[in-house]
């Protein structure tokens, strides 16, 4: 299943970190970050409920780049 | 400018503005030291607070980390010297910090600018109810419903005119400022801008079906597709911040403790130290990693609004290689309006052939079919044919009033074993055959299109190598009109199969790093414009098989389009480039400077912030294709 996250982040370096951190996260098959569009796309591995890994990928964003923010 | 961007500037000017007045005020020792802390926490105090959450999280190659560290240094280092020159630290947090601020200014600023040069969404979609006109979302609208669009006004929905006529501003989908005029029985594709008179549209498609609802979904998502620079560039910064840390790391140590143990000189920690945080000055990767994709947007962006969709970066990449351009002819070298010019040998009278000719072929959409269906004139009883079977690439075999009409090539007449005569025209030639006799044949001919002799010559001057041109049409049409638009190839009575085979013969014998691209009108051509390099769908208004395969989708159906598109890709590769080279050298160079001592840490972020500004400046450039 693949969804749409609107994010906020000020600089394009945070924005690849956020990608990173969002694909090491459990459940996630792939994420890109749109820094340009500040969107992130998110592909999410069967059997894993979307809203518990957003949360996760939240909180590993959070980690990388403390001033970011995922709309979930 | 939002909120946070004030606050910032805000920040920035007072830092500023202190540091100078520091300079006119006499004080010594502690004081002076804690005068200069004033400026420093407050342009740098988030900087700060971040880089102790990072350490707190193991980010230690945050580029916050790295400015602490550098800035702090830089004043521990003026302490421990006691030349109270804690200028420099201040500054390069004061220029630090407006970098930041400028890139997050111009990128707010040009998506706000792309957007506006996208700017077809409709708002509201008028209904009209008990004589008067009531704004509706227009995601509510239901397909077959009747809307109202007034002048000035933004069709919202895909759909057929019922009432009215107009002129339509299409410049926002084609980038084409010549009018349309419409009329009653017309299509007509939301996004266009009504100009004069008030229109009544039965719409054909629900809004998120309609053509604005794709085109804005695929310029949105284009900048997802990354390209193989921008991997590139997310792979280098990966490894730079940590290389230039550890790079740093050594500087400190290892000359100090060279010179004392191996050399018997004096250590001098403090001038390496020095030169080690000016390395962490350089560290962050900002100027590549915003210039590279923020180029890619405005390239699409500005693409966008000359009526190219890119379908993603990867693609404006792919096509700025493109060297191998293939063409379909019919509705994209040449108009696609086909005119019956003549009628030869004829066992009948001519209207009568025409007349079971235009039945055979009534339930085809094929251009020919509908210029045979013109020529007849009058309306098409279609109870009168039955049993078509189409014989793929050679013609129709139908009965019509009972008798088995075949209409087709001369392949078709040597299948079914009947004698035909030759034809000396150019053009495409139906041969008739009525109950297996021959009955003669008519001579249909294509138009090129005015500016496709101009957009070949054009492609050349941008670079492409060899132009080739495929079609189902036969050979003595097709070499007539590669021979007049100056083509270096043609294929000619190919079937839509044998157009993916010759692109892919093309595409194994061409070099690698050659790119094939693809052009046609889209209605046949899916499999093609998938197979190849790169597919560019032609004037592909309202057609969803070809926005749906092709990689580059023309709003217009103007061949000048294709050097175009071209023309965009090139210029907004160089300009990625360009900042490549440009942002990677300066750094490398401020590396070696710093390295062994000419360039201060005031040189190391001007340097660097420098880079940033211009780097996202000539990024910005890559929007203005209007004059390409």
């Amino acid at each position: 299943m693949k969804k749409s996250y609107k994010i906020d982040v000020d600089c394009a370096n945070c924005a690849n970190k956020m990608e990173e951190a969002a694909q090491k996260t459990a459940g996630v098959k792939n994420a890109s970050v749109n820094f340009m569009m500040l969107k992130m796309n998110v592909e999410f591995e069967d059997g894993y409920n979307p809203k518990e890994v957003m949360q996760e990928v939240r909180k590993n964003c959070k980690k990388v780049e403390d001033d970011c923010e995922i709309y979930l | 400018m939002n909120k946070k961007q004030r606050k910032m500037l805000f920040r920035i000017i007072i830092a500023a503005v202190f540091l100078v007045l520091l300079n006119f005020i006499p004080v010594t020792g502690t004081a002076v030291f804690l005068l200069y802390l004033i400026p420093y926490l407050v342009v740098g105090y988030d900087i700060l607070w971040k880089a102790l959450k990072g350490i707190k999280n193991h980010q230690v190659f945050d580029e916050n980390f790295l400015m602490a560290v550098a800035t702090i240094g830089a004043i521990a280092l003026a302490l421990y010297e006691k030349s109270s020159d804690y200028t420099e630290a201040i500054a390069v947090m004061l220029f630090y910090q407006i970098g930041e601020w400028f890139q997050s200014y111009a990128v707010g600023k040009s998506r706000r600018n792309i957007s506006e040069l996208m700017d077809i969404r409709p708002d509201y979609a008028n209904i009209e109810k008990d004589g008067r006109l009531e704004k509706t979302d227009p995601d509510e609208v239901e397909t077959g419903s009747v809307i109202v669009v007034q002048p000035g006004e933004k069709v919202p929905i895909d759909g057929i005119v019922e009432e009215g006529e107009s002129s339509l501003n299409t410049s926002a989908l084609t980038g084409e400022s010549l009018p349309r005029d419409v009329e009653k029985g017309d299509e007509i594709i939301s996004g266009c801008i009504n100009m004069t008179g008030v229109l009544k549209i039965r719409t054909t498609k629900e809004f998120g079906e309609s053509t604005v609802s794709k085109i804005l979904d695929l310029v949105e998502n284009a900048s997802s597709r990354k390209s193989k620079s921008e991997d590139f560039i997310s792979r280098f910064a990966r490894i730079y911040t940590p290389a230039v840390c550890c790079a740093a790391l050594a500087l400190a140590f290892l000359p100090p403790l060279v010179r004392m143990l191996g050399m018997g000189m004096a250590a001098e920690w403090g001038t390496w130290i020095y030169r080690a945080l000016t390395f962490l000055v350089i560290s962050c990767p900002c100027a590549l990693v915003i210039s590279i994709p923020l180029s890619f947007f405005a390239g699409i962006g500005g693409a966008g609004n000359a009526g190219v969709l890119v379908k993603g970066s990867n693609y404006l990449e792919t096509l700025s290689q493109t060297k191998i351009m293939v063409f379909d002819k019919t509705g994209t070298l040449t108009q696609g309006v086909f005119e019956v010019n003549g009628i030869h040998h004829s066992e009948m009278e001519n209207e009568k052939l025409i007349e079971y000719a235009a039945l055979a072929e009534s339930a085809s959409s094929h251009p020919i079919s509908k210029s045979l269906q013109r020529a007849y004139g009058k309306e098409i009883d279609r109870s009168r044919v039955s049993d078509i079977r189409e014989i793929s690439g050679n013609g129709i075999i139908a009965k019509v009033d009972g008798r088995e009409i075949a209409i087709g090539n001369d392949k078709l007449m040597k299948h079914m074993g009947i004698s035909f005569i030759n034809c000396h025209s150019v053009g495409t030639i139906l041969h008739m055959a009525v109950d297996h006799k021959y009955a003669g044949h008519i001579v249909i001919s294509d138009v090129v299109k005015p500016h496709s002799k101009e957009a070949v010559q054009e492609l050349k001057k941008a670079g492409i190598r060899k132009t080739v041109m495929l079609t189902g049409d036969a050979k003595k049409v097709a070499e007539q009109v590669a021979e007049d638009l100056g083509l270096d190839g043609v294929y000619s009575e190919l079937l839509p199969a044998d157009k993916v085979e010759k692109v892919e013969e093309l595409m194994k014998n061409k070099p690698e790093k050659e790119k094939l691209a693809f052009v046609g009108d889209g209605m046949n051509d899916a499999p093609v414009l998938r197979r190849a390099d790169i597919g560019i769908a032609m004037g592909a208004m309202g057609s969803d098989a070809a926005i749906e395969a092709a990689d580059v989708v023309l709003m217009d159906d103007d061949p000048m389009q294709i050097s175009k598109a071209i023309k965009i890709s090139r210029k907004c590769l160089r300009i990625v480039y360009q900042n490549i080279v440009f942002a990677i050298g300066i750094k490398v160079i401020c590396l070696v400077l710093g390295a062994v001592g000419i360039a201060s840490m005031w040189l190391a972020i001007f340097a660097d912030v420098g880079v940033m500004i211009l780097a996202v400046l000539n990024a910005i450039r890559a929007l203005f294709v209007k004059k390409l």
